[in-house]
């Protein structure tokens, strides 16, 4: 199994290409953010997909036509660039999937950089549901971060993947989860979006029961896929090192954030617990972070794919 | 939401304390979860005995003051912890708690009608109206053909309107007490399969090396469960024919393959005679072990999970006897397989235990699969064995078997070394083939080397139990979470022939009970389908549906 090194060159070029459109649709709400005032979003955005079902709106702007129009064009380039950065990125990946003829996610560069794209997706689909594209700076920030530290700390030239990964569980335990990850992220996004709207500080963003639905619908989609995923990975380990579970620090502290979004769930259905629940929800993200980087790279365990020193 | 206090004040009352109980379990409930992920982090950060207790010697070390009292407190032991235990335990109970009620609340409800039609729905999440032609009674009608799959009930309130009350989304609560019923399950099967399982390591050279499961003395280590006590394993046996191991050029691992043979409780003819495939009993079965490819024999599972080289050297003796050994050396370096270890030597032929004690040998140092020296150092550059070498002391001695004190197979008892009983009398490099004399005129030769493969034999009864609760938590889960408890009224009231007469106005309502987002469109829907009929519209606000958030 060799590696084709051109294709593997271009997927590089796309992934600094992807960091940078990305980085441009993140100044660019951050233009909006700043720009528009007391504004939701910029209701151009969600033509498409709304089905008539008008989301509670803010009242209309109170700042200059001018700078509220700046903000709305600042925004819809802005989700432009970011279908862009997607499309990049994708190819980025698919490239190197090409290149290494496997799944494009066998070491902790390409991990990231597939919870990224799952992010971003999650995010765009988001965006033709609901007027929340004043949320960007918050999806948008962690991305371009993550996507940075990977491409630079983490980043593993192309290779094929060690024996131990070779199974088809890699497929469906890792994919699952990159898309729960993702969509956690988003979910995790809104609701650092909604403690600032309802602390007072931030009035440019969504409304905060738009914030919180968003972040409530996110979660209950990826929590079901993480459970998936932690199941997949018990049948996987059952295969690859003779137990289903053994408290490898990465399923103790993959169970761990399990555990946080259940609480999250339990929050959101006691009355009167928005915000805690929104911080637990946080919370959760901070976990899966904290599992993805430090687990992966200070404590040593099963899970030593990551394939950095 | 329900806007109607007079008319279901007793509800309000009865919702009020059920809210009430729901409230202080479920605060309960969430501070054991949060209890929960906070005790586990000790356990995922800090180094445990169950995973590597050596780990755990280091960090002692490193750290003396706070060790003891972190041991103290079971940190190095998380996950059998009474603490650790406590909470789960204490949770499962609050779960129980709040499941069986909930459970009970579930079954009478199945068999209750729709809540009755609220006096003003205009007040709902959800509302429409309009004004249609058709009879009351016709429009309800059609209303019940159209909600299919909702619980229905029709009523004719006082004033003459007609109405109908509709639910749908029983399936959440369902999902949602499967979904803690399959944890309960969980946490039930993965303590049987705790208690009643086993796993254990063994060592086994390639090249016809045989493991048989006859006990806890066949292994190198081997962890029982409870109700475990090693006299009733699953009979097999492995032998090891043949080891490859493939790598990139870079030295990456690409694949590792065993070809072994094996016989299992059937071949033992614990069955009828015949029983065996193979044939006669007692006969060996070829198959392949691999990463992610485990042998499975009735109850026990064989993985291949490590290997490593054994060199093999033969000692002359002065008087000409010959032995030859070949022992598992461990690796130090995982890449190269750069490994050390030790191989003893009793002088043959020696019956007086005095004299043997002073004529022991032990052959300890290095090996290397392929040998890059560095001067004399010995290091290696590719996990292959390319070009093999052993940098060796050889010692002379009392090698302190006998002492009764447990022994590495890695290395020499350093005491007997310190002591002076046991003395380096040869340090050298060898090549395969080469070979080296002590000064008593016994030859030590480096004449081959072999593979081990290290196995592990895991039985845990109980697994299949804990995948099927899993798998009902997930669809448990995925129920509660996709399905939305909803409910819909309908009322169609005529209008008097004071008012113009020959009219009917239909209101229709709607509410979620969990979340209300998502509701919107399929109520729009319906609402529209209810709706119709008329094109004139009431109130001057047509289909377009009034929605409030
Ligand atoms: C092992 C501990 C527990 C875990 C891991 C857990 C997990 C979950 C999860 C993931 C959900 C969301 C799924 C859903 O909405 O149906 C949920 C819902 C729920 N849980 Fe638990 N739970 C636990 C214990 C409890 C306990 C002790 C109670 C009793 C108060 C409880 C009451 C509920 C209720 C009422 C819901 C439904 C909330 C809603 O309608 O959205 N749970 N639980």
């Amino acid at each position: 199994m060799t590696v084709n090194t051109t294709l593997a060159t271009y997927s590089d070029w796309c992934y600094a290409g992807a960091v940078i459109v990305y980085l441009l649709a993140l100044l660019l709400h951050g233009v909006q953010f700043a720009a528009g005032r007391r504004r939701a979003a910029a209701p151009e955005l969600v033509a498409a997909g709304g089905g008539g079902q008008a989301s509670t709106t803010n009242p209309p702007g109170d700042g200059t036509s001018g700078t509220r129009d700046a903000a709305a064009t600042a925004g819809r380039m802005a989700v432009s660039l970011t279908v862009l950065g997607a499309m990049i990125h994708g190819a980025s990946l698919l490239l190197r999937a090409l290149a290494v003829q496997r799944v494009p996610w066998g070491n902790m560069y390409e991990f990231g950089s597939a919870i990224c794209l799952a992010a971003v997706v999650t995010w765009l689909v988001l965006l033709r549901r609901h007027r929340v594209s004043g949320l960007g700076v918050f999806v948008l920030l962690p991305v371009v971060i993550l996507l940075f530290t990977s491409g630079t700390l983490l980043y593993t030239k192309a290779a094929p993947l060690q024996p131990a990964l070779r199974s088809y569980w890699i497929a469906i335990h890792v994919f699952a989860a990159v898309i729960a990850s993702g969509v956690l992220l988003v979910a995790g996004a809104a609701s650092v979006g909604y403690l600032m709207r309802t602390s007072g500080r931030a009035e440019r963003l969504p409304a905060a029961d738009v914030l919180d639905r968003l972040a409530y619908r996110a979660t209950i989609v990826a929590f079901p896929v993480w459970t998936f995923a932690i199941i997949a990975g018990a049948i996987w380990a059952e295969t690859a090192w003779g137990r289903y579970w053994g408290w490898d620090p990465k399923e103790t502290v993959a169970l761990v954030a399990w555990v946080v979004y259940a609480g999250y769930l339990h929050a959101r259905a006691t009355a009167g617990w928005r915000r805690g629940a929104a911080w637990i929800n946080v919370a959760g993200l901070a976990v899966m972070i904290f599992n993805l980087f430090f687990v992966n790279l200070v404590v040593s365990g099963f899970h030593s794919y990551a394939g950095v020193g | 939401m329900n806007g109607s206090p007079n008319d279901v004040l007793s509800g309000v009352v009865a919702s009020l304390r059920n809210t009430w109980r729901g409230l202080t379990s479920m605060r309960t409930a969430l501070i054991l979860l949060f209890l929960l992920a906070l005790g586990a982090l000790p356990g995922a950060l800090l180094p445990q005995y169950s995973l590597n207790a050596a780990a755990v010697q280091r960090y002692q070390a490193e750290h003396p003051t706070i060790s003891p009292l972190l041991d103290r407190l079971g940190f190095f032991d998380v996950f059998s912890a009474v603490w650790f235990a406590a909470i789960y335990l204490l949770l499962f109970v609050s779960l129980v708690g709040c499941l069986v009620p909930r459970s009970l609340d579930y079954a009478r409800g199945l068999r209750a009608r729709p809540v009755a039609t609220p006096r003003n729905l205009s007040r709902l999440p959800h509302h429409a109206a309009a004004s249609v032609t058709a009879e009351p009674a016709e429009v309800t009608a059609a209303a019940r053909r159209l909600l299919r799959g909702w619980r229905t009930a029709e009523a004719v309130e006082p004033s003459g309107a007609h109405t109908v009350s509709a639910e749908r989304g029983y399936l959440r609560e369902a999902g949602n007490l499967v979904f803690h019923f399959a944890l309960l399950a969980l946490l039930v099967t993965f303590a049987v399969g705790k208690l009643y399982g086993y796993e254990g390591q063994v060592i086994v050279l390639a090249g016809g090396g045989q493991f048989c499961n006859s006990g806890l003395l066949a292994y190198d280590s081997f962890k029982p469960g409870i109700r475990v006590d090693g006299t009733r394993l699953d009979p097999f046996c492995v032998r090891m024919d043949g080891f490859t191991a493939e790598y990139e050029p870079n030295g990456q691992p690409r694949s590792f393959q065993a070809d072994i043979g094996y016989q299992d409780a059937a071949a033992f003819g614990a069955g009828p005679a015949g029983a065996t495939v193979g044939g006669a009993a007692g006969a060996w079965r070829a198959a392949t072990l691999r990463v992610n490819h485990p042998l499975r024999l009735g109850g026990a599972r064989v993985y291949l999970i490590g290997h490593g080289y054994a060199p093999r050297f033969t000692v002359t003796f002065p008087d000409g006897q010959q032995r030859t050994s070949a022992i598992q050396w461990r690796s130090v370096d995982t890449t190269t397989l750069l490994s050390e270890g030790a191989t003893k030597f009793d002088p043959p032929g020696v019956t007086d235990p005095e004299q043997r004690r002073q004529r022991q040998l032990a052959i300890t140092g290095l090996f290397a699969p392929t040998a890059f020296f560095d001067g004399a150092v010995l290091s290696s550059s590719f996990p292959a064995p390319r070009d093999p070498a052993v940098a060796i002391d050889v010692l002379r001695g009392d090698l302190g078997t006998e002492s009764g004190r447990g022994q590495s197979i890695f290395g020499v008892d350093q005491s007997m070394v310190e002591s002076g009983r046991l003395v380096r009398v040869a340090r050298q490099n060898l090549l395969l083939g080469e070979q080296l004399t002590l000064d008593d005129g016994t030859v030590v030769r480096f004449d081959g080397v072999q593979q081990w493969v290290s196995l592990q034999v895991s039985h845990d009864p109980a697994q299949q139990w804990v995948l099927l609760s899993a798998l009902c938590v997930l669809a448990g889960l995925g129920a509660s979470l996709s399905i939305r408890r909803r409910r819909f009224w309908v009322r169609a009231a005529p209008i008097t022939e004071a008012e113009g007469g020959g009219r009917t106005v239909v209101e229709v309502g709607g509410l979620a009970r969990t979340d209300q987002a998502g509701y919107g469109e399929e109520f729009t829907r319906l609402a529209a389908l209810v709706l119709r009929g008329d094109p004139e519209p009431s109130r001057g606000r047509p289909a377009a549906l009034a929605r409030k958030e």
